[in-house]
């Protein structure tokens, strides 16, 4: 019971987050390829209760930025107006889910533009980029994990049911892709197929191949679930009425590796996600204007980036809860797993 | 004996199916290196010919493979066209930059995570061992990636380490010893994310090994006994729960490679991963062979170190292999 209740406690803050990427149109102020080229890396604004003659506010304001006497990249804070937060603004033009119009952002700022995580060299809004290379990241990763644990589930069903000789090649061919580091296994993927891609083919691109990589894993898993479960009194005495192969295996033996398949799926999902970052941000992945996590670091890979402009590294900090709501969801799956197994041993040994 | 050859045999096996699998990629692979130069008018496409004759790429691709065979044994692995060189020599300075990188991160990494997953599993439950377990989350969700780039702008931010690269710009001038200083500096960034990001898989691992082992009857019996703490702990819990823990350094091994492919290119550290990098997008196909290889090479010799110490501290395995 109570691992069930952490498991919808994770997945609540997961669907929350996640939402807040779904609509990341409403939520990012600004438009994520949009170029402010009189601001280009400017740190992140603070959001201001008190002005600078110490007065408070109700509504929080921000100080517009202007460079400071003298220097390029040095910016302060120009007290002498302030500029209020205002809460569903009109703005900049988006489609929620791809087809919903919409102009209403949350937040905003009425004579300045806010930027909460600063920009980057073009000056683009580094907080609405963030949220809409969410949206590729994440998707990237769902859609991946989706692919592989199909692979998986294909080829651990005929293993584990099938047995014989198709078990043998096909548990050799897995061996061969678990030999090879998992990241050097992408990159040769990615290596040999096409560079010079558009954004959309590249996304799709790299989604086949992260989910082409790990399928091995989830498939040995599915494979023991399988054999185990083919032996089960319900599944011999559905066999001797006569059911045929494919009733079986849909019917009985697959439903089994549900819960196998939940836990990896909380387990890969992030991992590639990773992996797309990986990808994105040594330029094999999805390439600019489009924002993916990955490429939204892979200014950090410049030295002087590193030095002079910290703040293009605060979207890696961001993206923590994300990971960490997946960790959570893995757990508690492997806890109620745990807890069933242990439920299922007790009733098997009532007289 | 005969279960070390039949885990040698599986290793050559799993090495000739990689190289098998990675050159019908590259026969799958659309483009390769002359593509770009059959685009320049100056470039007559005769020598273009003459160029794919030369480098085999006219030919079917079982005879490739043998051709690239032969030359493995000769030492060469294929031809860099980037590089104009055979593949080996190049590959080989890479990876003993690599492998200095993954030897020290694994040694330093099972070095920090056996006491202390020890001294988690000892106090299982309470205060410290719950903190231990939040300190392991909070990495297990830190992406490497992250991780690496945290690392970096620290460096840069405090000036503490050297940043980028092996070595200093007046290595060559210095005498062994500082040499040796300097290296060991340069590899501390890189070490320290290797090490950080493999951490924490680790200690859960060892924690949960030896809280296992904790609650066996011989030790309950050797507490009776008063044997002291450290003793049991180290002489008595730790060889018992050996067994998964041997695994797992193989496994271990093959993840500090992902890893440090990745830290490398962040950390502009010469191994294999920039090189690789730079190959695939050069289409430099024979290094990308190559370096996959090396990279399965390590990964398979990793599990055969494993295995050899798993026969050695196991007599169950022993026994069985040579019953049989």
């Amino acid at each position: 019971m109570r691992a069930r209740r952490t498991f919808a406690k994770w997945l609540v803050a997961l669907g929350a987050l996640h939402g807040i990427v779904v609509c990341a149109g409403f939520f990012a102020p600004y438009d994520p390829v949009e170029q402010d080229r009189k601001s280009p890396y400017l740190p992140p604004m603070r959001v201001h209760l008190m002005d600078a003659n110490g007065h408070f506010h109700a509504r929080p304001f921000v100080y517009s930025l202007r460079l400071r006497e003298g220097s390029f990249d040095q910016y302060e804070e120009d007290t002498t107006e302030i500029h209020p937060v205002k809460f569903f603004l009109s703005g900049a033009r988006y489609w929620i889910l791809g087809f919903l119009p919409c102009r209403t952002h949350f937040f905003g700022a009425e004579k300045t533009r806010i930027y909460l995580l600063g920009t980057d060299a073009y000056g683009r809004d580094q907080f609405s980029r963030f949220l809409f290379g969410g949206q590729v990241s994440l998707l990237a990763g769902i859609l991946g994990a989706g692919i592989t644990l199909f692979l998986g589930l294909c080829v651990g069903a005929v293993a584990g049911y099938y047995g014989g000789w198709r078990d043998s090649v096909l548990m050799r061919f897995a061996e061969l892709f678990l030999a090879l580091p998992w990241l050097y296994l992408l990159f040769a993927l990615r290596a040999f197929l096409p560079l010079a891609v558009g954004p959309l083919e590249a996304f799709f691109l790299i989604i086949a191949v992260i989910g082409a990589v790990g399928w091995a894993r989830p498939a040995r898993l599915v494979r023991g679930v399988v054999l185990s479960a083919k032996e089960r009194d319900f599944v011999r005495a559905a066999r001797g009425f006569g059911a045929s192969n494919g009733y079986l295996l849909r019917r009985h033996i697959l439903p089994e590796t549900s819960s196998v398949l939940l836990t990896q799926a909380a387990i890969l999902i992030p991992q590639y996600v990773l992996a797309e970052m990986t990808l994105s941000f040594l330029g094999l992945g999805v390439p600019e204007p489009v924002p993916s996590w990955g490429n939204l670091l892979s200014s950090l890979q410049q030295y002087s980036v590193l030095v002079s402009y910290w703040w293009m590294y605060l979207p890696a900090l961001i993206m923590v809860p994300f990971f960490l709501g997946y960790l959570g969801l893995a757990s508690s799956l492997q806890e109620r797993r745990e807890a069933y197994k242990i439920e299922m041993s007790s009733l098997g040994s009532l007289p | 004996m005969r279960y070390l050859l039949r885990r040698m045999g599986h290793a050559l096996f799993l090495l000739a199916g990689v190289s098998i699998l990675a050159f019908l990629f590259t026969a799958l692979a659309p483009g390769n290196y002359f593509d770009e130069m059959r685009l320049n008018p100056q470039i007559a496409p005769e020598t273009m010919a003459a160029l794919r004759a030369q480098y085999g790429f006219d030919k079917p691709l079982p005879v490739r493979y043998v051709t690239w065979l032969s030359s493995v044994i000769h030492g060469e692995m294929g031809f860099s066209f980037g590089y104009n060189s055979p593949v080996a020599p190049l590959l080989l300075m890479r990876a003993r930059n690599t492998l200095l990188l993954t030897i020290t991160a694994t040694l330093l990494a099972w070095a920090i995570a056996l006491p202390l997953g020890v001294w988690s599993a000892e106090r299982l439950g309470r205060l410290p061992d719950r903190l231990l377990s939040w300190g392991t989350a909070a990495l297990l969700v830190i992406p490497d990636l992250a991780l690496a780039l945290g690392l970096l702008v620290l460096a840069v931010r405090t000036g503490w380490f050297p940043t980028g690269g092996m070595a200093s710009v007046d290595f060559e001038t210095l005498s062994p010893l500082n040499k040796l200083r300097d290296l060991a500096l340069h590899m501390i960034l890189p070490v320290t994310a290797l090490v950080l990001s493999a951490l924490p898989l680790l200690v859960r691992h060892v924690r949960a090994a030896v809280a296992d082992v904790l609650n066996a009857p011989f030790l309950l019996a050797a507490v009776g006994h008063g044997i002291p703490r450290r003793t049991l702990l180290y002489r008595y819990a730790l060889p018992a729960a050996a067994n998964p823990l041997i695994s797992l350094f193989g496994f271990s091994i093959g993840a500090l490679l992902s890893g440090s492919l990745l830290i490398e290119v962040v950390m502009s550290w010469p191994g294999l991963g920039p090189l690789l990098l730079e190959a695939i997008l050069a289409r430099d196909l024979y290094v990308v062979v190559g370096g996959i290889l090396f990279s399965t090479l390590f990964l398979v010799g990793g599990n055969l170190l494993a295995d050899l110490l798993l026969y050695w501290a196991d007599p169950r395995i022993r026994t069985e292999s040579s019953a049989r």
